[in-house]
């Protein structure tokens, strides 16, 4: 039996951890993209629009990510297609994602006052000029610490695609346990290495959403 | 043909009725002030003319352009009526200039150096010309609110709906904001304001509305209104007895 | 697509899910009922307690907050027999539920706690109460109440984050998903109809929830 030294199981695990940094940037950047487009269905005036944007933030907030990702993995294949595990994993956590950060943002527009929506409007301005102009720059601001803690949950959520087979850093900490006959030490390390790439995030999250609220209580 | 044109309005919250058929017509260059109880309906009725409202009824227009439920019709009214409310609602992360400058630029799609000129002498015009790179939370109140009067001055309106525009302001602040409205009203800007400004009301506005109850319960030269009220609603809001 | 949809399945394997969703259901309840009692020792300990005991608190909080549930399941699942700590699937996806239940809420509840005006504190001690006895009568019950909707969306998450225990062979709904899908090959199906099973648990707990918070909360109901 070949010998494994703590360096080993570490070199391979890091390797591995390159495809979870991967595989969250392009759920965060896609999730973004189709998040703000819900946000602007879910406080359009249409009712209708309205309506779509809240079922699907709701049955995605409301179903296991590991089922959504079952359900790319095995769903997609009835089209005809042969789906390779990354793209399912990216589909699903991209949609996901963005019923979280589409729902976060909505937030973020609401806390901003009436008074703002009215005096733009009484400006002559149209919809998409007051939220381009007046609304979102403010909400923007107050965005930006729940938008950077929710990649922690996006991070996280990376872990689950290993389930269906897409090699990343959990997927990594199996086949290396599977190897080396020491879980212990394998699974206390892909902790370790979760912790690194998340607690960084989790942190800033924390110190922007006091500055915010120092700089409010300025105002 | 009138300059405002009110017709029949009528305007429901639910089953609450809070407009019941107004009817009013605006000279231009009068100076209305709108007096009466809390739940009268006259801030409703300001609201209704600026579009923020819709209207269950009736129809209101402006020199012209209809009160409508799309964006266009809605933009062309608000184009000829500016509107200034309780809470200033300044746009907190723009500079005063930047407040004064951004709807010009949006809306009118007018050249950043000309919309910074106007911004420049509209602020002039209530005395702010030195704030033009503060920021709102760095004014007082009264500044805060002469910035929202040049902010719609910078649209070039033919009128102005003045929403109760005095009543957030610490009582030593009152008098600078008046004095603004007062010298539009001088310099013959039609004006329709929501107002608890008694003694303002009776030495500028030209006509006193009294509403109660969703109508138009008494109206007339304030001369009159004040001195001689014909209804018992409005001899007891003037204190009479 | 040519695919033909086939639930018929579903008369075969149904007893299947009825124990799936019995094993995820007493999972929340295990899971959610002792994750938030950890949760509030833990919420104190961090605003009022020991300061000795703070920081071992705060290491925990943060390492569970910024790890992956599956990781940590199969932390205690693989990894602590080697430390002599042997559990069976069920035992194992318990535990790994009140632990990362109880460092979520902690922090949710610590949000309450310090929201709490410095005058009750004040109250408290001015009628002699200690500092536990104002925690425990004065101080708790107005903290849970004012982040309960927080508190009950955790409860949800974690809920639905029970789908991975599945991988440790415990076997709850997700687990008879995948068993009915090796079976039948009905993959697709079988996701859909455990997926809605999902939803329809999420909404029920949801309004479980917010009953528990009427019957605790008793002004809530008033209001």
């Amino acid at each position: 039996m070949i010998e494994f030294t703590t360096w080993d199981i570490l070199r391979n695990l890091l390797l591995a951890a390159r495809w979870t940094v991967v595989l969250s940037l392009v759920s965060f950047v896609g999730g973004g993209i189709v998040g703000l487009v819900l946000l602007f269905l879910r406080i359009s005036k249409r009712k209708s629009a309205r309506a779509f944007a809240k079922y699907y933030i709701e049955l995605f907030q409301g179903t296991p990510l590991l089922m959504q990702l079952f359900i790319a993995f095995f769903g997609l294949g009835l089209f005809g297609i042969d789906v390779p595990a990354w793209l399912a994993a990216g589909l699903a956590l991209i949609l996901w994602t963005a019923a979280f950060l589409g729902e976060i943002w909505r937030g973020c527009v609401e806390a901003i006052g009436k008074g703002q929506w009215e005096a733009s409007a009484s400006l002559g301005m149209g919809r998409l000029q007051q939220m381009r102009f007046v609304i979102l720059p403010q909400a923007m601001r107050i965005a930006v610490p729940p938008t950077v803690g929710f990649s922690v949950q996006v991070i996280k959520g990376t872990a689950l695609t290993s389930i269906i087979g897409f090699v990343e850093l959990s997927k990594a900490g199996t086949v290396v346990t599977n190897a080396t006959f020491q879980p212990f030490t394998v699974y206390g390390l892909v902790a370790l290495i979760y912790f690194a790439l998340c607690w960084p995030l989790s942190k800033s999250s924390q110190i922007l959403e006091r500055k915010l609220n120092v700089a409010h209580r300025n105002h | 043909m009138s300059l405002i044109e009110i017709t029949d309005v009528r305007k429901s919250f639910g089953s609450n009725e809070v407009l019941k058929g107004i009817d009013l017509d605006v000279e231009p260059g009068e100076v209305i002030a709108i007096i009466g109880k809390s739940g009268s309906g006259k801030s409703t009725l300001l609201r209704c003319i600026n579009g923020l409202e819709t209207i269950s009824k009736g129809s209101i227009s402006v020199a012209g352009a209809q009160l409508m439920d799309d964006e266009v019709h809605l933009k062309a009214l608000r184009l000829k009526v500016g509107m200034i409310f309780q809470q200033f609602n300044l746009f907190p992360h723009l500079t005063v200039g930047g407040n004064v400058m951004l709807s010009q630029m949006v809306v009118k799609k007018t050249p950043r150096p000309v919309a910074e000129a106007t911004a420049r002498k509209m602020l002039e015009r209530v005395g702010l010309s030195q704030k033009f790179d503060a920021y709102p939370d760095e004014l007082s109140g009264g500044q805060q609110q002469r910035v929202a009067i040049a902010r719609a001055l910078a649209m070039q309106p033919i009128a102005l709906l003045c929403d109760e525009i005095t009543s957030a302001l610490d009582p030593e602040l009152v008098a600078e904001v008046l004095a603004v409205v007062r010298e539009l009203a001088a310099e013959g800007m039609t004006l329709l304001m929501v107002t608890h400004e008694m003694k303002f009301a009776r030495d500028v506005c030209s006509r006193v509305v009294f509403m109660h109850e969703g109508r138009v319960h008494e109206a007339g030269p304030p001369g009159e209104v004040f001195t001689n009220p014909q209804t018992p609603e409005l001899k007891q809001f003037l204190g009479l007895h | 697509m040519n695919y033909q949809f086939d639930f018929g399945w579903l008369f075969e394997y149904y007893p299947q899910i009825v124990k799936g969703i019995a094993i995820t259901i007493e999972l929340i309840a295990v899971g959610g009922v002792a994750g938030i009692s950890l949760g509030i020792v833990c919420a104190w300990v961090r605003a009022l307690g020991p300061a000795w005991l703070k920081p071992v608190v705060a290491a925990y909080v943060e390492l569970i907050r910024n790890t992956p549930f599956l990781i940590q399941l199969f932390f205690i699942f693989f990894g602590l027999p080697s430390l002599g700590l042997q559990l069976g699937e069920l035992q194992a996806a318990n535990l790994a539920m009140v632990v990362n239940l109880g460092a979520y809420s902690s922090e949710i509840i610590r949000a309450g706690i310090q929201a709490t005006p410095r005058g009750q504190f004040e109250a408290g001690a001015s009628l002699a109460m200690s500092p536990f006895e104002t925690f425990r009568h004065v101080v708790l019950v107005p903290s849970l109440e004012r982040i309960w909707p927080a508190l009950s969306s955790q409860v949800v998450i974690v809920m639905l984050g029970s789908a991975v225990v599945s991988q440790i062979a415990a076997e709850d709904l997700t687990f008879a998903a995948n068993f009915i899908q090796s079976r039948t090959f009905r993959a697709f199906e079988a996701y859909i109809v455990s997926t809605a099973v999902y939803l329809l648990l999420a909404i029920l707990l949801r309004q479980l929830l917010a009953m528990v918070g009427w019957a605790i909360f008793p002004k809530r109901a008033a209001r």
